[in-house]
This record gives structure tokens, sequence and C-alpha cells, in this order.
């Protein structure tokens, strides 16, 4: 699949100045709140950065299409991830469910029914996100989809930052795609996916699709790769998207 | 917790100490974890600094080392470090590198401290401590074996049976008869008080008085056994077991002071013990034959077994086994000596090595010597006592104890000396000690005297002991003899750890757990003057003369008993499962409470190597 195109493609310096004027036009109380928290300056370095992982778990990948089941959260740092403060919240989707998705996410139609709506654990979430950057494995789906949540259920969206563990894995990976011969030679593509990636730092296996453990993974890939390719004076900037 | 963290809590939950922890305590460890990265190369811990944190080894492995940069230990997934820190004003003492890519929960020290005060299986395993956790290991087995928690006193089911021993024997057999008793006390009755001067058994009776066909008016003070051996009330009932195997007898006066409580017999014991190695010694006195030596043979493995199962220490089934093996040489010489007639002057026949020192165990050969009388004129009497050794020997093959391949047996002309050449030998190993030599000669000096004339066998105890405490040359190349084989430094998944990082699939605990310890017990125990074979018998005797610190010899008792304990079950378990027993263990072998339990224990043993170089070396310096 294609990357998206990003909600925001101004300069990486932009993200502070972004949350001010994203806070002065907010209608929803919890969304003004969440940007006025605002949003860690672009040169911190990475070792005194406030991370937020997070994981949704969805029917589909189109976000206009499929609807967010699960999510899962970690306040961490690169220094530890504190599992007490981890959350999980299984939300009651706009669109029906598909059996499929119920096979690989474990969700059932009674855990939905008796699930709230995505609005009543708004607060909650944002709470923990805010001041934060969060981190995602694969930036096309977490903030697409809480963007079109919201939209659909504020009439306003939702924008910021996000650091990609998939994407430092695509660009230290450039040419992935073993060629016609490289294939003739027996060599195979370089996974990208979260438990490929873990493995190659020698992180452990986590039984996947469960938000709140991928979302761990996602820390842990995060902790891993700034340890093996950043410096932790890196600055944030050069890292979120 | 959250639910979702379920894989987390399970993985800790596979690991000792956690896998034996309640479910809540779990979860509040679980909430509590901080998980950090670390990249192979990188320290973790640092000598000096401040850390509050028990770090458990979530993936990727870590090494230990002591403040020298020596290494201490290697861990791997699902084993912890930091504690030693934690217990010491939050300083680290011992610091830690990841040797590989690591993902490291870390466990906040307020978290360590209530599992430390609340759990205390985890406070065990957690002791920084390792040798008072290595003797709560000990003493938590021990107190599972009732024979070794009863005192003799719970034995005794009525008044002890006692006639003057003036009586007559007819008198003493109705006496005994009338009772229902199978050992009558006989006692001096001059003093004050009656003292308690023989005994006499059914079997005396049958053996002494029948079939020699005494008049019924022999005074019985003829017949009976003078000072009999006895046991004191405070005793446990696994001591009197071992004196009982020891001696090879069947009842066991047991002394309050100088007045007798009651008889013990080894009926009363052998109810404990439900395969009884009691039952087999009295069996081995009943046989014939070899062909029928040989065939009980078969019940010796069983009775190890049922031994190691029923949780005995491995004193008492060093013991047990030795004196099985003892029975089995003494039976032989009786039955060579009804072939070959009666020996043309007395004899000693010497047992060495692990019998002598009441360590035997399933897996061993045999070593032996003769002590002859010192009027043997070898062209007149050699031929029978090669023929009778050869006649012990053969027989004992037969019964599975092995020639000796290092030819230390009875015929072997230099083994088969009368009591001056014997001496001589002894007072040349001491007075001209050679690193060499003494390697080959070292188990002579676990020696005993187990048929015959055994007082010849103390005279050398005697001598040896007076002449190995005064040469501190002799002492010294013993010392750094026993320095030769050392213990292994640790475990790190399916290896063993040596102390420059090497790592071996196998090691052998005989020669790098128990025989470093019995060699180094022996060094103090002659540096002492002790006359003691038995290890802890000479750990005693040690401490009696506070040549190492209490506590040290307290450490080298649990750790020779907690190694011994290893290898007999680790052999117990092997013969369970059909194979041959051997003393090559592979680590994945081992309990999680196994490996580090031996890992204390191993310290123990290289610490006192460490103590025996400095104590006795310094002394070459001076003579020699």
């Amino acid at each position: 699949m294609a990357d998206q195109k990003d909600p925001v493609s101004k300069s990486n310096d932009a993200w502070p100045d972004r949350f001010i004027q994203l806070a002065e036009n907010a209608r929803d109380p919890r969304l003004k709140v969440f940007y006025q928290a605002g949003c860690v300056a672009p040169e911190t370095p990475l070792a005194d950065a406030p991370l937020v992982a997070l994981d949704f778990e969805t029917t589909g990948l189109n976000p206009d299409q499929h609807s967010i089941v699960s999510i899962g959260l970690v306040p961490f740092s690169i220094d530890g991830i504190q599992l007490g403060r981890g959350r999980h919240w299984v939300v009651r989707p706009q669109l029906p469910l598909h059996q499929t998705s119920i096979t690989i996410h474990g969700i059932t139609h009674t855990d939905i029914d008796k699930a709230p709506d995505l609005s009543e654990v708004l607060e909650e979430i944002l709470e923990a996100m805010a001041g934060r950057i969060a981190v995602v494995h694969y930036r096309s789906i977490e903030r697409p989809f809480f963007d079109v949540a919201l939209k659909w259920r504020l009439n306003e969206g939702i924008n910021f930052p996000v650091i990609d563990t998939m994407a430092i894995e695509a660009h230290l990976y450039p040419n992935r795609q073993p060629t016609r011969w490289q294939k003739l030679k027996g060599m195979k593509p370089v996974s990208i996916r979260l438990a490929d990636s873990r493995t190659r730092y020698g992180l452990p296996h986590y039984p996947p699709h469960n938000a709140l453990i991928d979302a761990i993974a996602t820390a842990e890939l995060l902790q891993a790769q700034v340890r093996h390719h950043f410096s932790l004076d890196t600055a944030v900037k050069d890292l979120w998207l | 917790m959250q639910a979702e963290l379920i894989d987390i809590r399970n993985h800790l939950a596979q690991h000792a100490p956690f896998d034996e922890m309640a479910e809540e305590m779990l979860d509040k460890v679980v909430s509590s974890i901080e998980i950090s990265y670390f990249r192979a190369g990188t320290p973790i811990l640092e000598f000096g600094q401040r850390n509050t944190w028990l770090f458990y080894v979530r993936s990727g492995a870590v090494e230990i080392y002591r403040r020298s940069g020596e290494l201490y230990s290697r861990m791997g997934e699902g084993e912890f470090f930091g504690q030693f820190g934690l217990m010491m004003h939050k300083t680290v003492r011992f610091p830690a590198k990841a040797i590989e890519d690591c993902l490291i929960y870390r466990i906040p020290d307020t978290v360590f401290q209530y599992l430390w005060e609340n759990d205390e299986n985890f406070a065990d395993f957690a002791d920084t401590e390792g040798r008072s956790r290595l003797r709560s290991a000990v003493s938590r087995r021990e107190k599972s074996n009732v024979l070794m928690t009863s005192k003799v006193t719970r034995l005794i089911s009525r008044k002890p049976v006692s006639a003057p021993c003036t009586v007559r024997l007819q008198e003493a057999a109705r006496i005994m008869t009338d009772q229902g008793v199978s050992a009558l006390l006989l006692m001096d009755e001059e003093g004050d008080r009656p003292k308690l001067k023989g005994i006499i058994t059914d079997r005396d009776l049958r053996t002494r008085a029948v079939t020699e066909a005494l008049p019924s008016e022999t005074p019985i003070s003829e017949i009976m056994s003078d000072d009999p051996i006895t046991t004191r009330a405070r005793s446990f009932i696994f001591e009197a077991m071992l004196t009982m195997l020891h001696n090879n007898i069947h009842h066991l006066p047991v002394m309050d002071n100088d007045e007798v409580r009651g008889v013990i017999a080894l009926s009363d014991i052998a109810k404990y013990e439900s395969q009884s190695s009691l039952y087999l010694v009295s069996n081995i006195y009943h046989q014939q034959d070899i062909k029928g030596l040989k065939k009980i043979s078969r019940d010796v493995r069983d009775s190890f077994v049922r031994l190691v199962n029923e949780d005995a220490n491995s004193h008492m089934i060093g013991s047990a086994m030795a004196g099985i093996g003892r029975s089995f040489t003494q039976r032989l010489l009786e039955l060579g000596e009804e072939k070959l007639g009666p020996p043309p002057v007395p004899y000693c026949f010497m047992a060495l090595g692990s019998m002598a020192r009441d360590e035997q165990l399933v897996v061993t050969d045999q070593d032996n010597a003769m002590i002859l009388d010192d009027s043997f004129n070898p062209p007149e009497h050699d031929a029978y006592f090669l023929a009778l050794a050869k006649f012990v020997s053969d027989g004992l093959d037969a019964c599975g104890y092995t020639y000796c391949t290092g030819d230390i047996m009875a015929t072997n002309e230099k083994w088969r000396q009368p009591l001056k050449v014997w001496k001589s030998y002894f007072i040349d190993w001491i007075d001209n000690p050679k690193a060499e030599a003494l390697l080959n000669s070292n188990i002579f000096f676990d020696l005993d005297g187990i048929y015959g004339r055994t007082e010849f066998a103390e005279e050398l105890k005697i001598l040896v002991a007076e002449r190995a405490s005064n040469s501190q040359r002799f002492l010294a190349m013993l010392a750094r003899n026993a320095l030769n084989r050392t213990p292994p430094l640790g475990f790190f998944r399916t290896f063993v750890m040596e102390e420059d990082g090497k790592q071996n699939n196998t090691f052998n605990l005989k020669r790098r757990g128990t025989a470093p310890l019995s060699d180094l017990i022996r060094v103090h125990a002659l540096a002492c003057g002790s006359r003691a074979q038995n290890s802890f018998n000479r750990l005693k005797a040690i401490a009696e003369t506070k040549l190492i610190p209490d506590d040290g010899v307290g450490n080298l008792r649990d750790a020779l008993e907690f190694i011994s304990i290893v290898r007999i079950r680790h052999q117990a378990l092997a013969i369970e499962a059909g194979r041959e027993p051997d003393n090559n263990v592979r680590p994945e072998e081992l309990s999680p409470f196994e490996r580090s339990h031996l890992k204390d224990a191993f310290q123990v043993v290289s610490n006192a190597q460490k103590f025996l170089k400095f104590r006795y070396h310094s002394q070459v310096g001076r003579h020699g």
C-alpha cells in the first residue's frame, strides 16, 4: 500500500505554531485543552522528549470506509516505558464489524455492544496524549482514522505530529525489494512490519493485534531504533512527520 | 493491572521466583514495570552509581562483574540482577553490561522491598547472601525427612531390659524369652548406680552359644560384647542409623549421660525407611557364595533411589552406600577365609577413598589395601594373602564395584604390606612430599580398617594425624594439589560458564564440585590433627580447632551437602529412567532452584580454595 499524503506538509519546525492556531480554532473544549497543552519544541533532544505510543485496531485500512475497534496507548520516554500507565479501550464502531476483523482482533459483537462510543472516552484519550509526541507504526492508520472519526462526531478533525517507526525502517532499507537478479539468488524482501522489524533488534515476540500490546511493542521498537541508529541528542523534529 | 498485559505477566510467571508468586502480587509487579532497551556492548549499571531498580532480562544477555572487573555471572532471559545494590544503600556493587541487545523490565525498589517482605520464596531467591540462601535450601530439604528431624528417644517403646553381668548364659536366655526382647543389657552393679557393661543379642546366642555348644552355666560376661557402642538420647534417628550401618550392629542402647534410657533395634529404624539399606546390609551376611552376593547387589541401586526419594541427606546416603559396600567386602573376606582357611598371620583389610569417608555413591570402583602383621614373611605367607585379595577383588567386581583403574587394590603387591612398611610409606609421603607422588597417594589419606585387626588401620590414622599436622611442606603440597580442580562460575542458558567466560555443554559434578571440596576439607582436617575420615565429621573437627571461622565451616558444609545432593539426584534420576548413572550433568537438566543454589555453592568452593591457597601457601615460602 502506498503511503498516504501527510495531512501537513509544512516545515518540520512548524508544529508548535500550528498547535497554537489549532487551539484557537478548536470548538470542542476537549480538543482545545489538548492543543493548549502545546507541542514539544522541535529542537528537544530525544532523551528529553515525552512520547506516547499509540495503536488503533480497525475494521479495515480505509478511514472513510472502516471504523476504530480499539485503542491502546502508553506514555513513555526513550529511557523507559511505564506499563502501569498503559491504557486500553474497546470502542463501538459506527460501521458494521466484519467477520474477518473479529478473527484478527478477537473483539466480538458482544464486546462491541457493551463498549462506549469514541466520544465517551475521548477526553481520557486526549488527556493521555496531551503534551506528548505520538509514536505509531505506520502513520496512515492512527492519525487519519482519528481525524475522520472526530469529523464524523464533532464536525472537526484532529491533527498532531507523529514519529513513525515503520517510516524509520523504510528509510533504513530503501532497497528492501530485491532486484530480479537478487530474487534469482534467493534474496527475500526486507519486511518492515512491526513484528519483523522488532526481530532485527532482538526484541521478543509479542502476540500481535492487541492495541495496548502493539503500542508497547511500537514504543520498544523506537527505543531500539534510537539506540542503534540515532543519538539521544537527535532533535525530535528530525523524526516527526 | 490491565488485562491486556497478561502476556507480559505470563513471561514472568514462567520464571523462578515469580512462578510461585500469588496472582495479585504478580499483577502489582507487572503494573510497576518500566521497560528499557540496551544495545549490545553498552553498560547497564556502573559501579558506585545510584540504582533504585531490579532488572529482569526479558530478552538478550547481560554480564555481571565484580568490582575488580572479574566476570561474576552471565544472565539470560527470565533472570534478574541488581538486587545487591538495592540491599546496599541503593548503590551498584556489581556492574552490568549488555552483551547482546537486551530488553529489560525494570522493577522499582519499592516493589522489590514489598516482595522481599511479603513473599518468602522471593526473598530466599533474591537473597544477596547466596550462602544464607544455600543454608535455607539445605535445611528445607533436611526438614522433610523424618529420620533427620526425629530424636532416637521417639523409637523407645519400653524400659530397658537388663540383668547383672554376673548372670549365667541360661538365665540370660530365659530373661530374654520372658521379656520378648532380642537384646539384653548387662549391668555392672558394683558401684552406687548400675553401669552398662555389655550387651548380648539373639545373634550372639545363636552364633556363639549355640554353635559352639557352650554349657548353660557359662558366665554371660564371657560371650557378651563389652563396652557396647551406644547413642545419645539427643541424637537424631539418622545418626543412630549411621552408627548401626558403620558398625554393622542391630541394637543400640540409648544413653542419657550414664543412664540407659532404652534400646533401639534395627527394625525400629527400618520402619521409617521402606526399602531399608539396613535390611540389605543384614541380608548380605546371609549370602553363602559370590553368586548370592551378586544377586542381591542388584538391590543396591533400588535402595539408593529409595533413600533419595525419601529426602535423606547426603551424609546418610553416602554412609548407607559405604555401609553396604563395606558389608559386601566383609562378607567376601569371611567367605574367602572359609575357602582358603584361617590367615597365617593377623591382617587388616582397609578401605580407601570414598568408602573410607562414608561418601560412597552408586558409581564407584573399588579402592582397598591390606595391612599385614609385622611377622609377615612373604615367601611363606604371601600366596595366601594374594589369593584372598584376589577372591575379594573379583567378588567385588562381580557385585558392581569395578576394579580400580589405578590399581589401588590389595591384589597389588605394593598395597599388601606389613604394618611397618605402611608406616614407612606414610612417613615418606609426609616427610618428603612431592606434588606428583602425592596426587597418586591422596587416596590413602582417606582410610578405614573394615575387617580383621582394624587397630592396624587406627595406628596409621594416628601416625598420619600426628605427623601431617606438623609438616607444613606436606600440607602446602597437599593444598596445592587441592587447587587443581576448580568449580565452574555458574550457568548461562544451557551452558556451564567458566571463569574466563568460556561456555561448555556439560560438566562433571564430582570433579568440579564434591572432589575439590573433599580435597580441601582433607587438608584442613590433617592440619588440625583430626583422625576423622568423613568430610562432615572432618568439618566438625575443623570447627572445634577454629582453624576456619564458624560461618566458613557452615558454608562448606552446606555447599558439600547441596552439591552432593544434586549429584545424587542426578544419578537416581538416571537409574529410574533406566540409564547408566554418571557424574556428567547438563545445565538444562537442572531446575532453576538447583542452578541458582549450585552457583552459590560453587562460590563457596571457590572462596574456600582462595583461602586454602593463602593459608598454606605462605608457609611454603618460609620453609621450603
